[in-house]
């Protein structure tokens, strides 16, 4: 009996590492309080009524950017150890297979457990108070999509401490990550985690190319609406056609992997060629989908604080589709090295250069939307302002290797894993970063701290450019990415370790980030008017945060930057009529989105284990949630107009 | 406050001083700007030619940034000029579509050129008979077959200067990749396939290989040296190599494709089946197609066997299934 329990711990847990020991007690000390505070405070009830069963937009948001900083942190520390293991030559401090896991996680949890939900929190946080909606098409549907991502992360972040991480990077090309290469668990929590999730990013993206085609407020021509709105629309379309190449493809690896199927493996008639084009057919598009918000964003930031007007609205908005619809013509430049003839490859060398050509369009816009106007360097600028020398930088390194017969020198080596932080940090992370700081007063009602956040945009910035130039030239120099030790006799030393101290200097950042949020929670800025940037669209001409219906009257929209131009009407002693007040459709909570997820996340951990039971449990559970809420016709309800204009009386005071 | 901003200017200009010195001491001339084969000279000039042509956009694009954001900051004094409704100009969109698409023009062009030329054996040696080496990734170590001297080492690779080595790749597990950055670019090892890739050396020298596609465990183990050498240097290597004890059979190749790192080896005598065999048994059903560049004539007999008989021979004896 005794033993039997040991035999299954011992496949169970991850054991023999002290790092992960360490990590277990730490695991279960956070869990253990989270659970006594909720406990003593009696919230219980409150957490499931105000979060886990909402399906207000904002709060969804919130809990997309909690999750997001939360993956942010592990993914750094997954970079920390990294970069630890590398500083100096010869270090032992990671085994070759626990570095291997670490890369595979971190950049697994990067891109769809960091990027992809702190893209949806700003979609959800802004489009509908953007667009003048009272929430998104589908509420029930986009919490559902939220739980779905959590559940799905959860199970791939549990990995490392039960049944043991995927190590097979990121993408987990077979044959390395078949049965045969990764015999283990991890490979399996890998696929289950994003599958799972990945419905919930395509729901996402669904919902919002309906929210957007459909819920715009009267009046907002689709060449009318914000740029950030726009790039969702081209990033939602996007994901669209993207997200169910990756279903099917790790579908197909699942198959091979639980089955004993041939899709890639290489006896059998499989092919594992045809998994790496698939799954960079939905990978390249896949960066386009991460950056284009971050686009949006700037061009929201650029305006407000340049007080002007967006340059080349136009140019923006076909820029952006361009992009959108070229994402998908360049998937092979990141295999040019496969051996595809010379015509495929001088296809793809074009098309990847094309791509440049609307992105750097986007530059110019920016840089004269600034120009004759009156910058203001907050937050939000400041970080526009870093973005837009390290994207350019970024931009050309990724020109460079789109030239075909050059990339044969530079891929899988440190140059690209250069150039890839630096578009994706430089231009996703700053992105978001930049937004976050934007509307963090329009969701929470308060600035965060000036201060505190300039040392940790100085310290990101320094940290950054530390970390990651010396790496073009370790690349350049032959070093490979994935490699966890190398020798003294490369002369690699100094660069890296200058690179590790750099990492450092980012993680410093996100401390004085994480502090600088603390504080501004007591003493940040209160924002009294709702406006506090003298911003330009619709979501600054309601209160923050925003009451549960957003707008009390749907707004009536005549411009581009209506907002901007209903304040310059008033100037002028112009004020807008204000329709009476009406009973105001909202949907109903509910608590099956989180069921039914918690459910999908038993299947995942079902099929990981062998545990067929599990899965059989699992699926009853998610058919049930879903027969459950085909018969609950009780999902809306009215905010009578007395209950209207007390909020709004309590939020701008009698002005209404 | 004032004193709080001057030691954080001071830590500034520290930090970045620091890190120049540190950068400009590291990069010194990094291999691959420092090529010592036609195809890597190809592959450098192709990097200048792109580095340039990015920086003809680059550097103004910064400059006018830096400009503007001096010259319209909100500042109570600033005179410059404020637009706030100012939002297009047709002529100067026209110039930055317009710019990038000439600048993409020329590097597409000279793309596509270089593209077509690489796949072809050097130039330069056109003239000179080309060495055939087949090259294997293994976990974790590279077996190279010389069919052609009826040698083969691991982990170490011998070649005479000025003269084309056509490299013929696959891998025995993960996909792989063969880089030797000073001689060329890399080209992928992939199990069930075999790729060709040309590489050239020019003059005596030792370089550095590595293995460029992660595959798992000990992938950081997996460089091997590589050393050019005059032809008659070569040969006298190849016949005193030639009279190794040590033979790669079958049987020497199961020990050596178990898991694990070895130190170099050198077998007296090869295998001539054995690379064809490699590839058939991970797959290669449609026999041996090679992937990558342009064969050459004369030399393709040497490059492994692919009788249709033979392929069915030996796909018989494929790895057990991998099942659970």
């Amino acid at each position: 009996m005794w033993d039997s329990i040991k035999e299954f711990a011992a496949d169970f847990f991850v054991t023999g590492d002290p790092l992960i020991y360490g990590a277990d007690v730490s695991i279960a000390l956070v869990s253990i309080a989270i659970v006594f505070v909720l406990t003593y405070f009696k919230k219980w009830k409150w957490l499931w009524r105000e979060w886990l069963t909402t399906v207000d937009h904002k709060k969804i948001g919130i809990m997309y950017l909690i999750a997001s900083l939360l993956m942010l942190f592990r993914g750094g520390v997954d970079a920390i150890l990294m970069r630890m293991q590398l500083a100096l030559p010869d270090v032992e401090f990671l085994q070759a297979d626990h570095y291997n896991a670490i890369f595979t996680t971190h950049g697994t949890i990067m891109i769809l457990f960091m990027a992809m939900p702190m893209m949806f929190a700003l979609f959800n946080m802004v489009v509908p108070l953007q667009i003048g909606a009272r929430d998104v098409a589908f509420p029930f549907l986009n919490a559902l999509s939220f739980w779905m991502f959590l559940f799905g992360a959860m199970l791939l972040n549990i990995s490392f401490v039960i049944g043991g991480s995927p190590d097979a990077g990121w993408l987990s090309y077979p044959p390395l990550s078949e049965l045969s290469g990764s015999p283990g668990r991890g490979q399996d929590f890998y696929i289950w985690g994003i599958q799972i999730s990945g419905i919930g990013s395509l729901a996402t993206g669904i919902n919002f190319i309906v929210t957007i085609l459909k819920m715009r407020a009267p009046g907002m021509k689709l060449m009318k609406m914000p740029l950030f709105s726009w790039s969702v629309l081209s990033a939602s379309i996007t994901i669209l056609f993207a997200f169910p190449i990756l279903t099917v493809t790790l579908a197909l690896l699942f198959l091979d992997r639980y089955f004993g199927a041939h899709f890639f493996t290489l006896d059998g008639g499989g092919m594992s060629m045809l998994y790496v084009n698939l799954i960079w057919m939905w990978g390249h598009p896949e960066v386009y989908i991460v950056v284009l918000p971050a686009f949006g964003i700037f061009s929201e930031i650029v305006a407000t604080f340049s007080r002007k007007t967006v340059f080349g609205y136009n140019s923006m908005v076909f820029a952006m589709m361009v992009i959108s619809v070229l994402s998908f013509f360049t998937w092979v430049h990141h295999f040019y090295t496969m051996g595809s003839s010379a015509d495929v490859n001088a296809f793809f060398a074009i098309t990847t250069m094309a791509i440049s050509i609307p992105t750097g369009v986007k530059i110019f816009n920016w840089l004269f939307t600034m120009y004759r106007g009156r910058i203001k360097f907050d937050l939000p600028m400041l970080w526009t302002m870093g973005f837009i020398p390290c994207f350019l930088v970024g931009g050309a390194t990724g020109v460079m290797l789109a030239v075909a017969p050059a990339n044969f020198q530079y891929h899988n080596s440190y140059f690209l894993v250069a150039h890839f932080h630096q578009v994706l940090i430089g231009g996703v992370v700053f992105g978001y970063l930049a937004g976050i700081y934007y509307w963090w007063p329009k969701l929470f009602g308060f600035k965060l701290d000036e201060k505190r956040g300039r040392w940790g945009f100085w310290f990101w910035n320094i940290g950054f450019y530390l970390c990651f130039f010396p790496q073009y030239f370790l690349g350049l120099d032959g070093m490979t990415r994935r490699v966890y030790t190398y020798g003294w006799d490369r002369g690699w030393a100094a660069l890296n370790f200058a690179s590790t101290a750099g990492a450092f200097l980012m993680g410093v950042g996100f401390i004085f980030q994480v502090w600088q949020i603390a504080y501004s929670v007591r003493k940040g800025e209160r924002d009294k008017t709702g406006d506090i940037w003298n911003g330009r669209t619709l979501e600054w001409s309601i209160p923050s945060p925003p009451p549960v219906y957003n707008f009390a009257r749907v707004p009536q929209v005549q411009h581009v930057d209506d907002w901007w131009r209903e304040k310059e009407d008033r100037e002028n002693g112009i004020v807008r009529p204000q329709p009476e007040l009406e009973p105001i459709h909202m949907p109903k909570n509910s608590g099956i989105p989180f069921i039914m997820s918690s459910f999908w996340f038993l299947i995942g951990f079902g099929f990981t284990f062998d545990w067929i039971w599990l899965v059989i449990i699992g699926f009853l559970g998610v058919f049930g949630s879903m027969y459950a809420r085909s018969f609950t016709y009780d999902v809306d309800y009215y905010i009578p107009v007395d209950e209207i204009k007390k909020t709004e009386q309590k939020l701008r005071g009698a002005t209404t | 406050m004032k004193a709080t901003h001057k030691r954080l200017r001071m830590l500034g200009i520290i930090l970045v001083g620091v890190g120049m010195a540190v950068f400009l001491a590291g990069c010194g001339n990094p291999m691959v700007l420092d090529p010592k084969g036609q195809i890597a000279d190809i592959q450098k000039e192709m990097i200048w030619i792109s580095i340039i042509l990015c920086a003809i956009i680059i550097v103004p694009v910064l400059g006018i940034w830096i400009y503007i954001s001096v010259r319209y900051r909100d500042k109570p004094d600033n005179k410059a000029p404020y637009e706030p409704n100012w939002s297009h100009s047709t002529k100067l969109e026209v110039i930055w579509w317009g710019i990038p698409i000439i600048v993409v023009g020329v590097l597409g062009y000279f793309t596509v050129v270089a593209t077509y030329d690489l796949i072809k054996p050097p130039k330069a040696t056109a003239n000179v008979e080309p060495l055939t080496i087949e090259v294997t990734s293994m976990d974790w170590k590279w077996l190279f077959q010389y069919p052609d001297q009826d040698i083969a080492t691991v982990n170490y690779l011998n070649i005479p200067e000025n003269t084309p080595i056509q490299f013929v790749l696959t891998s025995n597990t993960a996909m792989n990749s063969f880089w030797v950055p000073q001689l060329g670019g890399m080209m992928y090892t992939m199990p069930g396939m075999a790729m060709r890739l040309w590489l050239q050396a020019e003059g005596p020298g030792e370089y550095l290989g590595m293995g460029a596609n992660f595959s798992g465990s000990e992938f950081a183990k997996m460089h091997f040296k590589v050393k050019s050498m005059p032809q008659n240097e070569f040969d006298a290597w190849v016949a005193k190599s030639q009279d190794e004890p040590a033979k790669l059979t079958r049987e020497t190749y199961a020990k050596l494709a178990v898991k694990g790192t070895v130190p170099i080896q050198t077998f007296g005598q090869n295998e001539p089946t054995l690379f064809a065999s490699i590839v058939v048994k991970n797959g290669g059903h449609h026999g041996i197609s090679i992937r990558g560049s342009d064969p050459v004539k004369s030399n393709q007999q040497s490059s492994g066997v692919k009788s249709e008989a033979e392929t069915k021979e030996v796909s018989g004896s494929q790895q057990p299934e991998q099942n659970q």
